[in-house]
């Protein structure tokens, strides 16, 4: 590389001299188009102006600004100097100016403090998103938000504000008040409006206070959050007017809580001992901290312990709310290994056929659900209805083939059925390798699947793992229903129990066997389209299952839906409720240990088969 | 010989290895490299490799075969074995390693720990660890079998039980606080009683010991299955309840080869480490231990030469294939499973048996005893 680089640049003089231009091009043209176009800028911004009907003011101003900030040649320091007294006292009044121009019409307000983003000064820009807040126009709150997530850029050529969104490698703009569509503009003629973290800090508290009027219960729930600890006595005021008129408990609660940490900062005893009363029992992370301030810094003997008294109530309540976090961990692994193991407790539990591909079964319902997203992407929401019936159709149809080919040469022969069902595991997933990709694919989750309900504020269940469970329960149901409330179930269980008898009462056993090999393979197909939301999509994803499964089976009880349910539930809860001491593995290695022993103590499992078909 | 005796397949076995124990090392030193008879040392470490999982192989198919106990956990006892036999080399290495810490291995150092842990004591005695690499494998086989054939756990649940044990195992030894150098394993040995571990020399030397455990082994194996013990164990295969009825102790029966077998597992790992310079917790993952029941199966179980031809067979194809078609190579084992319990239940020892049957009576068909022990 050393020796390389010199001699690239003898030989090929005239490509580095251009890379040479192009990188030091860069920077001076930025310079230039934010210092020196100030004749187009006024015509712009003079047009602007005046389409607005409005003095020229704005615009001058804003070129000021604009000039006094950049650094600016020599020759232009005139102007810099004229201009900066007005300047100043235009932008210095702040909030309190939106009463001074209430007389005034709204727009200019709200497009003087707009225009003024445009700025290079942090200053001049954080007034600018105070004068913006203080506009009232309702379209502020969009454009704060859109300031606070950097999605709003300048031109570089008139300074006029827009929403920028990459096209190929130029911008698509479109202008931030009047949405009208811009057209695309190259790289370096659109800036980003950059934002310090002072700035950041004030427009949270500035969209907060916004939003706190606004007519939707979350958004207000969300503004009172946001103002926990952030308040000052112009928020507090605002929150205290919302107060009377909320509706919402849940808003009340918020607010009332935002303005007790305020409280709890007061400088008179008795105020912070009732602000201590208000934070009493919240659940609020907020609230502990205002807390835990208080208590490091109280002086105030009976305040002091109200709050001590009151943040280990609080910690009461948290752990309780953990424990009750935990639990839902629990039953969604539980779930998720409820789902991978039902299909086999029917294999292996009712036809006594170990399946080593079990989890290769899963994987494919898994893949059925990326090719089904892959069949229908603009419409990811509704894929996973899609894809439940067609895995199911798919799995089962490899799982008939699989007992129709392999399995059913080798009925009670179990441990050749478990090495034959290996090989074909392995089979599976190298076809999946070469047809599809050895990587991982990524599977979608539909939007309704992710984000999370918010019990309180100290418990959220996410919507996938919530789902999933209800979806493991409905899967368990309906399967329950199968084997107990159908022609085929009646028959499945006969031949379970006793083969030789149920094919005199005329039982057909390989069919039976076929279906309902076909009928546990589809339910781990079912499977994977849940796995499919939770974790990585592979050709190795089925390995990761099949032993847990097994345990679940074996656990709960072979031959026995229930037993997998409890087995798989008990096994989840366990688990997760040994990590916090143990940690992820070692509590996995503790529950497969238990499992061993417990299988030395019962054999059979949790739930044991009784009667003829025990004895086998 | 008593104990081969009617038993062609191993008498040829062994003919052959102590062919290959003695025209490998004279191959690879006696001819000048280049010449086409010339063995690279190379293969000579491949094939001490085989040797050990031939021997490995055995110890299964005496659970298996004889005893009827399909164990999917086979691979922790070799992997034990193999760790041991990799403690003692990591104490060997003394302060050449990277660190040239005179008594931690690297990784504690890494780990930062300040002293070795309890359990590493007594691993820079050669003769203590190679007690160690019999009896880890046994202790743990021991307990396991006492508390599992006991309670009477038979069949596919104690085939589960023992993958859940290699899978606790693997998951253990993947954490770097159990002190067996977590992720990476042991590595980076230097030398095993003093002899350089990358000199030709040593490597024959331990192709040759790995020949020699795999006869002796097989002797074992071999005496074990025609003497008394054997023949109860055969009994508890076929019909385990009317063999407790009768008045055996089943489960110290079951136990005593179990727990055997486990040893020479552990055997087999400690000098298959040396020769492939690493052991990692992968050794524990339950799929290794099912591959090594099917090298037996498409050998042929309950013979225990078949063991040893499976063994080298599947793993002279995986080099092959893993190097030919890297694509195909799970494919064909996979295929070999299937076809294997499908079409060929007795293996290929079960294959030469019918030929052999077929040349003496071409009537005879395939009208064998169920297994042939």
């Amino acid at each position: 590389m050393l020796l390389l680089l010199p001699l690239a640049g003898v030989s090929m003089p005239a490509a580095a001299q251009s890379a040479a231009t192009d990188a030091s091009e860069a920077e001076p043209v930025v310079d230039v188009s934010a210092a020196v176009p100030d004749t187009a800028d006024v015509a712009a911004s003079a047009h602007k102006a005046s389409a607005a009907s409005a003095e020229a003011g704005g615009a001058v101003e804003q070129q000021d600004a604009d000039i006094a900030d950049a650094g600016s040649p020599p020759s232009q320091s005139p102007i810099k100097h004229a201009s900066a007294p007005p300047n100043q006292a235009e932008v210095e009044p702040g909030p309190d100016a939106s009463a001074d121009t209430d007389g005034m019409p709204q727009p200019p307000a709200l497009e003087q403090a707009l225009a003024s983003l445009a700025d290079r000064s942090f200053k001049v820009k954080e007034q600018a998103a105070k004068d913006l807040a203080a506009s009232g126009d309702p379209r502020a709150v969009e454009l704060l938000k859109a300031l606070l997530a950097g999605d709003l850029y300048y031109r570089s050529d008139d300074k006029r504000i827009v929403f920028a969104e990459r096209v190929d490698k130029d911008w698509a703009l479109t202008d931030a008040l009047s949405g009208d569509d811009l057209g695309t503009v190259g790289r370096r003629d659109a800036k980003k409006i950059t934002i310090n973290n002072r700035m950041r800090s004030g427009l949270r508290a500035d969209i907060a206070a916004l939003t706190l009027a606004s007519p939707d219960p979350a958004v207000r729930l969300a503004a009172a959050k946001e103002m926990m600890g952030e308040t000052d006595a112009g928020s507090i005021e605002a929150l205290e007017a919302q107060l009377l008129v909320e509706q919402s408990a849940e808003v009340r609660g918020a607010i009332e809580l935002a303005v007790a940490i305020a409280g709890s900062e007061a400088d008179d005893a008795e105020q912070r001992l009732a602000a201590v009363a208000a934070l009493d029992g919240s659940l609020y992370s907020e609230a502990r901290n205002a807390l835990d301030a208080l208590i490091a810094s109280e002086q105030d003997e009976a305040v002091l312990a109200a709050a001590t008294a009151a943040r280990a109530g609080i910690e009461r309540k948290v752990d309780n709310m953990r424990r009750v976090e935990t639990l839902f961990f629990g039953l969604s692994l539980g779930s998720v290994l409820v789902l991978a193991a039902i299909g086999l407790a029917i294999t292996f539990g009712v036809m006594g056929v170990i399946n080593m591909a079990h989890g290769e079964l899963i994987m494919i319902g898994a893949y059925t659900t990326y090719l089904v997203q892959l069949a229908m992407p603009t419409a990811i929401d509704y894929s996973l209805f899609v894809a439940i019936p067609a895995a199911f159709v798919v799995a089962g149809l490899f799982g008939i083939a699989i007992e129709r080919g392999v399995i059913r040469f080798l009925y009670g022969r179990p441990l050749e059925t478990l090495l034959a069902t290996f090989g074909l595991s392995l089979i599976l997933q190298q076809l999946v390798r070469t047809t599809i990709s050895a990587q991982n694919v990524v599977v979608e989750n539909p939007s309704w699947m992710s984000g999370s309900l918010a019990i309180n504020p100290a418990l959220s269940l996410t919507y996938n793992r919530l789902y999933i469970f209800i979806f493991a329960l409905l899967v368990f149901f309906a399967l329950l229903m199968i084997l107990k409330r159908t022609a085929l179930g009646l028959q499945v269980r006969a031949v379970s129990q006793n083969r030789d008898m149920a094919r005199a009462m005329g039982v057909r056993s390989a069919r039976v066997d076929a279906l309902t090999f076909g009928l546990g393979a589809g339910i781990a197909g079912v499977a994977g389209v849940a796995l499919s939301q939770l974790t990585n999509v592979g050709p190795n994803m089925g390995q990761a299952y099949i032993i847990d499964s097994f345990m679940v089976v074996v656990f709960g009880g072979v031959g026995n839906l229930w037993g997998t349910l409890v087995g798989g539930l008990t096994l989840g809860v366990a688990n997760k409720f040994m990590e916090p001491w143990t940690g992820a593995v070692l509590a996995k290695i503790l529950v497969l240990v238990f499992i061993i022993l417990f299988i030395q103590k019962r054999p059979r499992g949790l739930f044991p088969q009784r009667g003829r078909a025990a004895e086998g | 010989m008593g104990v081969l005796r009617g038993d062609r397949g191993g008498q040829v076995m062994l003919a052959l290895l102590l062919l290959t124990a003695i025209v490998v090392p004279l191959l690879n030193l006696a001819v000048p490299e280049g010449n086409p008879f010339h063995v690279s040392t190379f293969t000579v470490t491949l094939l001490g490799k085989y040797l050990t999982y031939a021997l490995l192989a055995v110890a299964v198919d005496l659970v298996w075969g004889y005893l009827g106990i399909l164990s999917l956990g086979h691979g922790a006892f070799f992997a034990l074995g193999g760790y041991a036999m990799g403690m003692y080399l990591m104490r060997q290495i003394g302060d050449r390693g990277v660190y040239g810490d005179p008594v931690l291995p690297d990784f504690m150092v890494f780990l930062n720990w300040q002293e070795l842990p309890w359990f590493w004591h007594g691993f820079d005695l050669f003769w203590f660890a190679m007690l160690m690499v019999v009896l880890v494998p046994g202790a743990l086989a021991f307990l396991f079998g006492w508390l599992a054939f006991r309670s009477r756990v038979t069949g596919v649940y104690l085939s589960i039980i023992t993958q859940a044990l290699t899978y606790a195992l693997m998951l253990a030894f993947f954490r770097n606080e159990m002190g067996f150098g977590g992720n990476n394993g042991l590595t980076d040995f230097k030398d095993l009683l003093g002899f350089d571990l990358q000199a030709d020399s040593t490597r024959i030397g331990l192709f040759l010991a790995s020949a020699l455990a795999l006869a002796l082994g097989y002797l074992a194996c071999r005496w074990i299955v025609t003497s008394k013990l054997g023949r109860v164990a055969v009994a508890i295969r076929d019909a385990e309840p009317r063999t407790r009825f009768i008045g055996y102790r089943v489960d110290r029966v079951k136990v005593a080869i179990w727990t055997f077998s486990a040893m020479l597992a552990g055997i087999a790992g400690a000098l298959y480490v040396p020769q492939v310079g690493i052991i990692n917790p992968g050794e524990f993952s339950p799929l290794n231990s099912i591959e090594l029941v099917v090298w037996v199966a498409i050998g042929g179980r309950a013979t225990l030469y078949g063991a040893v031809v499976g063994a080298i067979a599947v793993n002279y194809g995986k080099t092959y294939f893993t190097g030919a078609f890297p694509e195909a190579w799970l494919f064909a084992l996979g295929g070999l499973f299937v076809l294997v319990t499908l079409f060929l239940p007795r293996g290929i020892a079960g294959l030469f048996q019918m030929l052999k049957r077929r040349k003496a009576d071409p009537d005879a068909g395939d009208a064998a005893p169920e297994v042939a022990a």
